[in-house]
């Protein structure tokens, strides 16, 4: 035979032809790895579910732990006569539900065979250890172990997220990773660290006969595999600090979000009303309750609810006019009641008149900043105002607005910012001008920003010029954050005309009643607390409470956003809830003269004024 | 051969000219296919295998048009035609293929099947058909010759195209398929080194993957230094040199390793410092050096002899560092995950019985269990409790491995073996360079398929949802492979027809 390209084909094609049955000799006839015994057994796996991670606060408090509790089966095949009454009144339930659930598995008996199959899940240590005495009475019957979560602090459903047997969906969407059956983090921290907190299924090895009843261990257990726990990670959150929050917000809708400015580590983030943690062990069960609620518990209002900033948003405003030098803190505005163009009016409360900078924003002062946006949006530096416009959108997104600012926790909202694109379509190009968009210069009109915008925009002030995206997730022993939550992120703006506006909000809180500070009341003593109130404008009921302060406000350990839906002034809610939630996490106790102020916070009920779409 | 037959245009009789031993082997395959498919989705309650809710009645119907498909082939079909229209075809081809990334339905998150109501067809299987004409055409052109700059570029790009778009609809396993054809352009005079490359570059990957940069560097050194050395007649020097050098370069990891232990012992400040130093060397730095170092002295050597082997193994070797290093960003980068965790799972980096190696360890379990010769027809037990998943897909032959042992299986094997072989043959003996590159061509697909499929049930391939040619459940597989086959024996006939 020759050796031309033709029979060299042909002898790759034996080759390959006798790896393959190399192959099938090995596994088939040497191996007895792959073999189960003679008679016809076949092997079962078992699985063993790994515990999942622990989470644990800033300060190494367990926030979501693990607990035992258990499920009882039923082995039908297995099951002989039993008293039904005897059995009922151990699990506490009525003798209908066992004799309905027996005749469920009488009619399925095919498809159960020699299986187990859960009839009561998650029964209470109580009715499981009455259950275990007398279980010999009950063949066929039989508790078993399962690790659920457990919740030591009040931290809020939409923080810690729940974890729940995964859907057709979610296998879907992660092949080859979950299988029906298998438990995972749904929302919250438990879906953003899923992949640490789940840990690995491990394994036990059955055989079993051809009419698929079990008989033993194959190998004695010998290829079994352990499951391996989930990490355990440490998140930014103060637990006490949440708790609290979680309390303050009680009764109340809106959110509270607090950062520690050096870092971007996120203290507290409440969504209110929340789900309760007592629900989120079980969430199977709750679910509809939860979903049937008006005031829509499962949406995290903290990163999903996309909100006018209101007054806070001044700020921002007076940076990029500071920065594009269209006025410096000297310049005083005159204001009557409001600012007035043409035959509109953008009104404003009763001040003194005329004012400066700093002065605009402790009385947080409307006309002023119609004055600041004109100066801005009708710059002659730009060729016009669609550019001046364009260019004032990138100033506001450099703080953070009007994007997804990238944290570890899922679902945020990106919010929006209006651009000349946006008006032009609207109004129609060259049919608008500064004053068709006059809202924008107070927070208002079309802008939308969650409370982590807010509280994002008061760390950055309290950094006098930059943030670190906010997260919930801290470096660890098992974990390590992106790098990119240790970036800074600075704003267009310059560092030195921050301190201007600093000085503004320290006299917002720190000038005294009577003075014209808008927030006297969120002072504390020796606190030296930096603030502006904001009150939302609400066309459907009573305006939002908006408040965001830092403090000390000499480098400042924590900065906090409150939004209060339907609150009133910023004042009269969200700035008290922030300045207790501050003089907290400072103090680690709210002094005497302030706990009256405490109690009408932790009382105080929102609800009814809240219009629920039921 | 008698007058009438040279005179009539008809040739020799129809049923006399067509290659019974193919169909034959065809309608074995097909059998054999139909009944596995049966015992896989008989459970304990057996309907009929006519029973059209299940997947064994489907099949029947399936069975039943692929030969009438085969019979328009043979009988209606002037194999003429298939050159002039093999343009056309391939070009309507490509345009499905794109079409079904937009327009196809989503199955297990690849978009590469259209659906009309219940029925389903995936054009990569059709694609596999217009490429093999595709490239027939074009490579039995006069004057074509693959050693052509010009010519051995639309080649490529003849099979790279739907190659490419394939992958696009992430059926990366069905785009695999298009690398056997490397074997017939190497029986049309591709050189064997580019199969010894494409084989190095999968080897180096692996090492790289399994072991390490510096193993996968060190083999190809060794394999390029012995290249040349064979080539230019110097195999002594390379025993006495080459080697004594690579078992030094294989020892050095574990030398640096016990210097920086040895170093560190004295607990000392200074002296742990230096054997911080040295722990720090890595080693991949020295052997890299050292090949730097050497490249000029075997390109100013080439130079002197005028060798430009040489040359080319030195571009090679360096082109096999850059993959080397790159490997890790392909593996990491371009993969998908699934994708990766199977090739892991493969090459023994993670065990993960329960997860993604669930399928091929319950497949290897069922096969194992067959023994020599099987549990009988019907009788398994892993296979007939849905351990094995896509069973009566891709996953069918561990259904004949189970029931029909070693010896069935082997007997399939055979069977495929066969085929291949008797289409080379044919294929060889044909006068037209048409019929014998297309010939080529089913032969590599077939191959191609057998090869990746079984191997993948007994674990010698990663995890690829591709068929095994005429047995595995499915329409639009089972016709793909038909009308594939049966062109050939279309065009056979036509050759026998005559001569």
């Amino acid at each position: 035979m020759k050796l031309n390209r033709e029979n060299r084909l042909l002898i790759g094609l034996c080759t390959a032809a006798a790896i393959l049955v190399a192959r099938l000799f090995s596994i088939q006839i040497v191996e007895d790895k792959y073999k189960t015994d003679a008679s016809n057994n076949s092997m079962v796996y078992s699985l063993i579910y790994p515990t999942r991670g622990i989470i644990h606060d800033r300060n190494g408090k367990i926030l979501v732990g693990n607990k035992v509790s258990y499920d009882l089966m039923v082995t039908p095949k297995e099951v002989e006569e039993f008293d039904t009454l005897a059995l009922a009144s151990i699990l506490e339930v009525t003798p209908d539900f066992i004799r309905e659930k027996m005749d469920e598995y009488r009619r399925n008996r095919r498809k159960i065979g020699y299986q187990s199959v859960v009839m009561i899940k998650q029964m209470d240590p109580k009715t499981y250890m009455r259950f275990a005495e007398l279980a010999y009475k009950f063949p066929g019957f039989r508790g078993q172990a399962r690790s659920i979560r457990e919740y030591p602090f009040n931290a809020g459903g939409n923080l810690l997220g729940y974890v729940s047997e995964v859907n057709a969906q979610y296998l879907k969407d992660h092949p080859d990773e979950y299988r029906a059956g298998d438990y995972a983090g749904m929302t919250g921290i438990e879906a953003a660290r899923e992949k640490d907190l789940r840990g690995e299924k491990g394994y036990n090895i059955w055989l079993r006969n051809s009419r698929n009843k079990i008989e033993s261990r194959y190998r004695d257990g010998e290829l079994d595999k352990e499951a391996i726990p989930g990490d355990d990670i440490t998140t930014t959150i103060d637990a006490e600090l949440q708790h609290y929050g979680q309390m303050l917000m009680n009764n109340k809708v809106g959110s509270l979000v607090a950062i520690e400015p050096s870092t971007g580590d996120i203290l507290t983030m409440v969504s209110s009303p929340g789900i309760d943690v007592d629900m989120l062990a079980d969430f199977g069960q709750h679910y509809n309750e939860i979903l049937s609620n008006p005031y829509k518990p499962m949406f995290n209002r903290a990163v999903q609810a996309p909100y006018p900033p209101g007054s806070v948003f001044k700020l921002v405003n007076g940076l990029i006019g500071l920065q594009e030098g269209v006025f410096t803190p000297q310049t005083r505005y005159p204001c009557s009641m409001g600012y007035h163009f043409g035959k509109s009016k953008l009104g404003c409360h009763a001040h003194k008149s005329p004012i400066d900078f700093e002065e605009s924003i402790m009385m947080s002062c409307n006309a002023y900043y119609c004055y600041v946006l004109r100066a801005i949006l009708e710059n002659g530096k730009y060729g016009s105002i669609d550019e001046a416009m364009d260019k004032w959108k990138e100033y506001v997104m450099s703080f953070g607005f009007g994007q997804k600012l990238g944290s570890d926790f899922p679902s945020e909202l990106g919010g929006f910012i209006p651009d000349s694109k946006y008006y032009n379509r609207y109004y129609r190009k060259g049919g608008w001008k500064a004053t068709t968009v006059i809202s924008l210069s107070i927070g208002q009109g079309e802008t939308g920003c969650t409370p982590l915008h807010l509280a994002n925009l008061c760390a950055t002030m309290a950094n006098r010029g930059f943030y670190y995206i906010p997260h919930i997730i801290k470096d660890s022993e098992n974990v390590s954050i992106d790098p990119k939550y240790k970036e800074r992120r600075y704003t267009m703006v310059d560092t030195v005309h921050f301190n201007k506006v600093i000085d503004g909000m320290y006299r917002a809180v720190n000038s005294g009643f009577g003075s014209g500070g808008t927030a006297s009341i969120a002072a504390v003593k020796g606190l030296d607390i930096c603030g502006k109130t904001g009150t939302a404008q609400n066309p459907h009921g009573h305006d939002h409470s908006v408040f965001i302060c830092f403090a000390p406000k000499d480098n400042p350990k924590i900065a906090v956003a409150a939004y209060v839906e339907n609150g009133g002034f910023g004042a009269t809610w969200a700035a008290p809830i922030a300045s207790l939630l501050t003089e907290m996490y400072l103090n680690g106790e709210i002094g005497e003269d302030r706990k009256a102020l405490e109690a009408r916070m932790l009382e105080g009920n929102l609800l009814d004024r809240v219009k629920t779409s039921k | 051969m008698t007058m009438r037959d040279i005179s009539g245009n008809r040739g020799r009789g129809l049923m006399k000219t067509i290659d019974w031993t193919l169909v034959v082997c065809y309608l074995i395959l097909v059998l054999v296919g139909w009944a596995n498919i049966y015992a896989s989705v008989h459970s304990s309650e057996p309907a009929s295998i006519f029973d059209f809710s299940c997947r064994s009645g489907k099949q029947f119907v399936w069975i039943m048009t692929s030969i009438v498909i085969a019979a328009v082939i043979l009988f209606l079909i002037n194999p003429r035609i298939y050159e002039g229209f093999s343009l056309p075809i391939y070009l309507v081809t490509i345009g499905l293929l794109v079409a079904v990334i937009f327009l196809g339905i989503e199955v297990k998150g690849s978009r590469s099947w259209f659906g009309f109501g219940p029925i389903r067809f995936q054009p990569a299987e059709i694609s596999k058909i217009s490429t093999s004409l595709m490239l027939a055409t074009v490579m039995s052109q006069l004057g074509y010759k693959i050693s052509k700059f010009r010519d051995f570029v639309i080649t490529a790009l003849i099979i790279l195209v739907p190659m490419a778009i394939i992958v696009l609809q992430s059926e990366t396993g069905s785009a695999l398929v298009y690398v056997g054809f490397i074997f017939m352009l190497y029986r049309e005079g591709l050189s064997g080194w580019l199969i010894f490359m494409v084989g190095m570059a999968i080897l180096l990957f692996i090492l790289t993957l399994t072991a390490s940069p510096y193993t996968a560097i060190l083999v190809m050194a060794s394999v390029a230094s012995l290249c040349i050395c064979l080539y230019s007649g110097r195999f002594k020097k390379w025993i006495f040199f080459g080697i004594p050098a690579i078992a030094i370069f294989a020892l050095i990891p574990q030398g640096l390793e016990m210097l920086a232990e040895a170093i560190a012992k004295p607990e000392t400040a200074e002296a742990a410092g230096t054997g911080g130093f040295v722990s720090r060397i890595n080693p991949l730095y020295i052997l890299l050096a050292a090949i730097t170092v050497a490249i000029p002295f075997a390109v100013l050597q080439a130079f002197r002899e005028r060798n430009r082997f040489t040359y080319l193994a030195l571009i090679s070797t360096v082109a096999g560092i850059a993959l080397v290093f790159s490997a890790d960003f392909i593996f990491n980068k371009v993969l998908q995950d699934h994708q990766r965790k199977r090739i892991e799972v493969l090459l023994g980096m993670k065990e993960d019985p329960a997860g993604v190696g669930y399928n091929v360890n319950q497949s290897m379990i069922a096969i194992g269990s067959g023994g020599l010769t099987g549990k009988g027809y019907l009788n398994g037990t892993q296979t007939t409790y849905g351990f094995v998943p896509e069973q009566s897909t891709d996953f069918i032959f561990c259904t004949i491995g189970e029931e029909w042992g070693f010896v069935g299986s082997t007997a399939v094997i055979l069977l495929y073996v066969f085929m291949i072989w008797r289409i080379i043959r044919s294929a060889e003996h044909s006068r037209e360079s048409f019929t014998r590159i297309y010939g080529y061509c089913v032969a590599c697909c077939i191959f191609m398929h057998l090869f990746i499929n079984i191997g993948m049930t007994i674990g010698l391939m990663p995890v690829i949802g591709i068929p095994l040619p005429f047995i595995s459940y499915g329409g639009s597989s089972l016709w793909a492979f038909t009308t594939m086959l049966f062109i050939f024996i279309a065009l056979d006939r036509n050759e026998r027809k005559y001569f």
